[in-house]
């Protein structure tokens, strides 16, 4: 919570208040509030039993699996592939670097259902990447790779651009005085800009996850959609959909939004702590 | 709070000259920077390339007729009309929301920033999903529509009689195209006003201009460049919307389908150059996004420099 009651002034010189706060509130409300509220409320129309046995089912449990465990593999992939990024755009000088830097915003920038057929070319049995990984025995497209490799591709930027502001402000004299200390450079880098840079690789790798978690449209054309196999929760979802079974898939998306607001409180929490954490030591 | 990635980036001044203690052996630098090239070579640069090579494997004949399909110009139609509804409604409200949190002191500020962040960690899925419960035919709509005694009757009856429909037609796409895109603006424009403070337009008050004079001749010079950057990537998130449009639409060819819709309808009709030709369409808009938010990013950097300077 942040500001306090007292803090509040009686009178305010600037306009405007009552009317930007309504039309926030209304508009929120409106948009994104009652909507969600739906959910809760179309679930409460099962009983906890039937509730239960839903988001147990098979099909489900194994979404879960799924889902969790490319999104888990696809941030720490990012994590580490990331953090390299980040460091060499933010240290290294190189041709076309500024070129790189825009690139990496491809993800975001790129509509998720072009992402998925083009993903699902590359990595086909005759496409330009899947040539090569065929005869290696590596079978990406329609296989649980591939939504993988889909998940890494879309996760990438939240790593690079959480990561790049905190190694730009790094403060050079640390490193220097760990150096006249004696540290070699890879004891620093372990000591001392490691653990600076940690919160950030932690939000940036809970974002991707969150993200991943709730893909859908670059995922799909990849993973060929086989129940049990390489159907993810999002997927699920749509196939109950597909029947109306609104209660069924009200209830499996229910297990997902509490997911993803626990993800969101964790991002919250880490940034307050890091916030904290950089004005404590400054001051 | 801010997912870091959607913030209008400064790019850092010129880095400090390498002294020793600061940089690595050649070898680890190369290493590293082949690493990164090689990474996002294999991960971005490739799928860039291969949608604009497909596009093209039929030739430019086959390109131009696939996009100007009465059933492609349908899409793009329904795609400009619903980011074109969307993006300056959340352009308002980004604005309205930046201006109460940055300018005024008010008790639950910080659960109504996260609330507001709320769209981005919620599946595209369930931002459909959440507006067929609400107002598809099974849905809170449906019940007061088909009920026998309804309030309001004469709505109720009008409304029937007019057919009225939300999922399954164009308004779901747009409300579920705004949804999606609810943060951008707000995120943007909500830590640059905080940083810019008060006193500027407090100033422009105590020298006697109005309200609305305040707002634009003070604030909005002030911000256009982040909101601009706002817009952009709103847009870009408006016309590419995927998963949510999929669960309203109804998917129904040359009346309900936007872009990346046919998109995914040629692809599965195997017409795969087809579907490329158009998914060229939304590669070129994001590679234009991701121009201008580079020209943005330099713009307002170079402004900052100048601000320092003087």
């Amino acid at each position: 919570m942040a500001p306090t009651n007292h803090r509040v002034r009686k009178l305010r010189v600037l306009p405007g208040f009552k009317l930007t706060l309504g039309f926030t509130l209304f508009y929120l409300g409106l948009i994104v509030l009652i909507p969600l509220s739906a959910v809760f409320w179309e679930s409460s129309s099962l009983s906890w039993k039937e509730f239960w046995h839903t988001v147990t089912l098979p099909v489900a449990m194994a979404s879960y699996r799924l889902t969790f465990g490319a999104s888990f593999l696809a941030a720490l992939v990012n994590a580490f592939f990331g953090f390299i990024v980040a460091w060499v755009l933010v240290r290294y000088q190189f041709l076309g670097k500024k070129l790189v830097d825009a690139l990496v915003d491809l993800p975001f920038a790129l509509p998720t259902a072009v992402a998925g057929i083009t993903l699902a070319t590359l990595y086909a049995k005759a496409g330009w990447i899947g040539q090569w990984l065929e005869p290696l025995g590596i079978k990406v497209a329609n296989t649980q790779i591939g939504v993988f490799v889909a998940l890494t591709f879309i996760g990438l930027p939240f790593i690079v651009r959480t990561v790049q502001p905190i190694l730009q402000d790094l403060d050079p004299e640390l490193e220097e005085a760990a150096a006249s200390l004696g540290a070699n450079r890879w004891q620093i880098f372990w000591r001392v800009i490691l653990p600076m840079v940690m919160p950030a690789l932690l939000t940036g790798f809970t974002l991707a996850f969150a993200r991943a978690l709730g893909e859908y449209g670059s995922v799909i054309f990849i993973a060929g959609n086989i129940p049990l196999k390489t159907e993810i929760t999002p997927v699920v979802i749509m196939g109950e959909l597909d029947t109306f079974n609104y209660a069924k898939a009200t209830a499996i998306a229910v297990v997902m939004l509490i997911v993803s607001f626990l993800l969101l409180l964790g991002v919250n929490v880490l940034q307050w702590w890091t916030n904290r954490h950089n004005t404590t030591h400054l001051a | 709070m801010t997912p870091a990635a959607t913030t209008l980036r400064t790019p850092a001044p010129a880095p400090v000259s390498p002294t020793h203690s600061r940089s690595e052996p050649p070898w680890v630098r190369r290493l590293l920077i082949g690493v990164t090239l090689a990474f996002l070579s294999l991960f971005l640069f490739l799928p860039l390339v291969s949608v604009f090579t497909q596009a093209f494997a039929k030739g430019l004949g086959f390109y131009l007729h696939t996009i100007s399909d009465p059933m492609a110009v349908s899409a793009i139609k329904l795609t400009l009309l619903a980011a074109g509804i969307a993006v300056p409604l959340n352009c308002v409200f980004g604005v309205c929301a930046a201006w109460v949190i940055a300018k005024f002191d008010f008790p639950g500020k910080n659960i109504l920033l996260t609330l507001i962040d709320l769209p981005f960690s919620v599946s595209p899925v369930i931002s459909g999903l959440i507006y067929v419960l609400v107002f598809g035919a099974q849905g809170w709509l449906g019940l007061y529509l088909n009920a026998d005694h309804p309030a309001l009757p004469w709505l109720a009856g009008w409304l029937n009689q007019h057919n009225f429909k939300i999922i399954f037609a164009v308004p779901g796409i747009v409300l579920a195209t705004i949804f999606v895109t609810f943060p951008f603006v707000a995120r943007e424009l909500i830590p640059l006003m905080q940083a810019q403070g008060r006193t500027e337009e407090e100033a422009a008050r105590v020298l006697g201009a109005g309200g609305w004079q305040t707002f634009w001749r003070v604030t909005l010079p002030n911000i256009k460049w982040g909101l601009l950057y706002g817009v952009i990537l709103c847009n870009a998130r408006a016309m590419g919307e995927f998963g949510a449009v999929s669960v309203v639409s109804g998917k129904i060819r040359g009346q309900t389908n936007t872009v990346p819709l046919h998109i995914e309808a040629l692809y599965d009709d195997y017409n795969f150059t087809g579907a490329f030709a158009v998914a060229s369409l939304l590669a070129l808009l994001a590679v234009v996004t991701l121009a201008l938010k580079t020209w943005v990013e330099l713009k307002n950097a170079s402004l900052q420099s100048l601000e320092a300077n003087s």
